[in-house]
């Protein structure tokens, strides 16, 4: 059982590898001139340091909302592209129901108004 | 291709309920003010959906690969939670009109909470069960704060979430350890060698941390401090649905999972529900005594009523786990009838639902009161309504079963709950009538509550009817 692991195990490593090696690449080799903004912790252009009860826009959350139901649409695409042939007219047929459920997702979306940007 | 077409169909009331819900939340983007279109869309939805689960009921098996139980229980489950959903929906046209939220997502989200149910009481694979728990828990957590503008609202829909998000983590983490126990997450797998699993101590601890989820979704004490704010602050209609549905739904499965397939008869596994059933019993019912609102009463005596089913629970065997489905089903049209009440007693700033505003109910609108002294019977459970059947099976099992201690607590218990369910009648029918206008009721509301009376009667006189489809049902 602990053999179907290993490759798990194998792109943890190689992840990490490569988290470690590209971090460590662009601080050695990149131009540094650091200012203050540059320096403070990102947190999606706001400023980090305020008081709790901030007021933010609530467009953040459309975005949010908007990128998850894509994201994880892709997400779920990528194993079924890779095995299509296999899966056949029932993989397409399943695929088919999911897409259709976040269109209605998007449409209600779309039509309340969600990506009206003003 | 021919598998999957089966499997979709046997499994209708599901997938027809979130079709449903689909083309109801479609139609809220596409048409403005369209509240009644989509009121009736639910309806006669819902109709088409119950005549599914009675179509499906005796095609008892399993679709998608062993993950989903098709026919008879998940039928019957299903049925409950569609005649729950629907009474609600029926209940909530005027109330959500009344305290200014009718948007039609308010119906979008019932239907998938009731697809949700479905799911989570007929899911034979953890995995699906935790994807049903988790699509009905986000529906009312949305439902609990629909009523954005209501601090209690917003208070309740919080508590709910957060308390809810950290039970489901106990939920999953149970699962984790069960599937490292086992190798496999579905319980018909684990059900063929159980007898090997239950000493082990990391099978315990799992099945100890799954209990900790349902109990959470039950409210058993000690996992019930959600139960009173979450019912008093969310909007009247939402919690008759969440008392009902929800807590049905949790029961339906922990049948299944603990009564049906783990099997802990005469274990230790046993001594915790049973802790679980007495605790619930009497924190329930005694501090109900002491409530003044009705929604928060209604709250605690559902607690109590928990720890009644959890006898049954932990009780097992056939004749107890038909006694606790009997119970639901009745509990189910009661409690929806009693919040119903309190829904159209309620004022728009969703408050006046304390016993004050009972007080003379019966000279302001008699019917109203007739009905609520039904379920008030019902939940004390004074024959020949649903709610003495429910209790004397539970109880009958117990005692066949060797736990007659408990069922002695349950009786005793009964008998202190008679005290503040019996209050309301007297407050309603011997009480001078209080200078208050009369509640505004509607034709919907008269037709769910009368529904919801005539549910009780007719499981009340006829219960070896029902108790009839629940035979062999594991």
């Amino acid at each position: 059982m602990i053999e179907s692991y290993i490759p798990i195990f194998l792109i943890i490593g190689v992840a990490a590898i490569f988290g470690v090696v590209s971090v460590n690449m662009s601080w050695l080799l990149g131009p540094q001139r650091p200012y203050r903004e540059k320096q403070s912790t990102y947190e999606s252009g706001v400023d980090p340091v305020s008081t709790a009860h901030y007021r933010f826009s609530v467009k953040y959350y459309m975005v949010a909302l908007s990128f998850i139901i894509f994201d994880i649409e892709v997400v779920f695409m990528y194993p079924w592209a890779v095995r299509f042939r296999e899966l056949g007219w029932p993989g397409f047929v399943v695929m088919l129901v999911f897409v259709v459920v976040l269109a209605v997702g998007f449409i209600y979306e779309l039509k309340k108004g969600a990506l009206r940007w003003d | 291709m021919n598998q999957l077409l089966t499997d979709t169909l046997h499994t209708a009331p599901i997938m027809g309920t979130i079709v449903l819900a689909l083309v109801v939340i479609l139609i809220n983007a596409m048409k403005k003010d369209s509240l009644a279109l989509e009121y009736w869309v639910s309806l006669i939805g819902i109709a088409a959906n119950i005549g599914l689960a009675v179509w499906a009921f005796p095609l008892r098996g399993s679709a998608f690969a062993g993950t989903v139980m098709t026919g008879g229980f998940a039928s019957l489950t299903a049925a409950v939670f569609l005649v729950a959903a629907g009474l609600t929906i029926i209940l909530s046209r005027a109330y959500i009109e009344k305290i200014g939220v009718n948007f039609g997502e308010f119906f979008h989200l019932i239907l998938m909470g009731a697809a949700g149910m479905m799911t989570f009481a007929a899911g034979t694979d953890l995995v699906v069960t935790f994807v049903g728990l988790e699509l009905m828990s986000i529906c009312l957590y949305a439902l609990a704060g629909i009523s954005r503008r209501v601090h209690k609202s917003n208070e309740a829909a919080l508590k709910y979430f957060l308390l809810g998000a950290f039970a489901s983590g106990f939920f999953l983490y149970g699962i984790a350890l069960i599937y490292g126990m086992t190798g496999t997450t579905n319980i018909l797998g684990i059900a063929q060698n159980i007898a090997a699993y239950k000493s082990e101590p990391l099978f315990l601890v799992g099945a100890g941390l799954l209990l900790v989820g349902f109990a959470f979704k039950i409210g058993a004490v000690p996992f019930h401090m959600w139960v009173p704010d979450v019912y008093e602050g969310s909007p009247t209609v939402v919690s008759a649905f969440m008392s009902t549905g929800a807590k049905a739904a949790a029961f339906a499965a922990l049948l299944l999972v603990f009564t049906a397939t783990f099997d802990f008869i005469h274990s230790s596994m046993n001594t915790v529900l049973s802790v679980l059933a007495v605790a619930s019993m009497l924190v329930g019912n005694i501090v109900a005594i002491s409530q003044t609102n009705v929604k928060r009463m209604l709250a605690y005596s559902s607690i109590g009523h928990a720890g009644y089913m959890l006898i049954g629970i932990t009780a097992g065997g056939d004749v107890s786990m038909a006694g606790v489905l009997f119970y639901l089903i009745s509990y189910m049209f009661t409690n929806l009838g009693a919040f119903g009440v309190a829904s159209i007693i309620e004022n728009a700033e969703q408050q006046g639902t304390d016993l004050e505003n009972f007080r003379g109910l019966y000279y302001r609108r008699p019917l109203l009161a007739v009905l609520m002294g039904v379920f008030m019977f019902s939940l004390v459970g004074i024959p020949p309504l649903a709610g003495f059947f429910g209790k004397y099976y539970i109880f009958v099992a117990a005692i066949e079963n060797g736990y007659t201690w408990l069922t002695i607590v349950g009786v005793i218990t009964s008998m202190i709950s008679v005290y503040y369910y019996l209050r309301v009648v007297v407050l309603m029918f011997f009480q001078a009538p209080e200078e208050a206008e009369a509640p505004q009721v509607t034709s919907g509301g008269t037709i769910a509550l009368l529904v919801s009376a005539f549910g009780i009667l007719l499981v009340g006189l006829f219960p070896s009817i029902v108790l009839g489809w629940m035979g062999g049902l594991f």
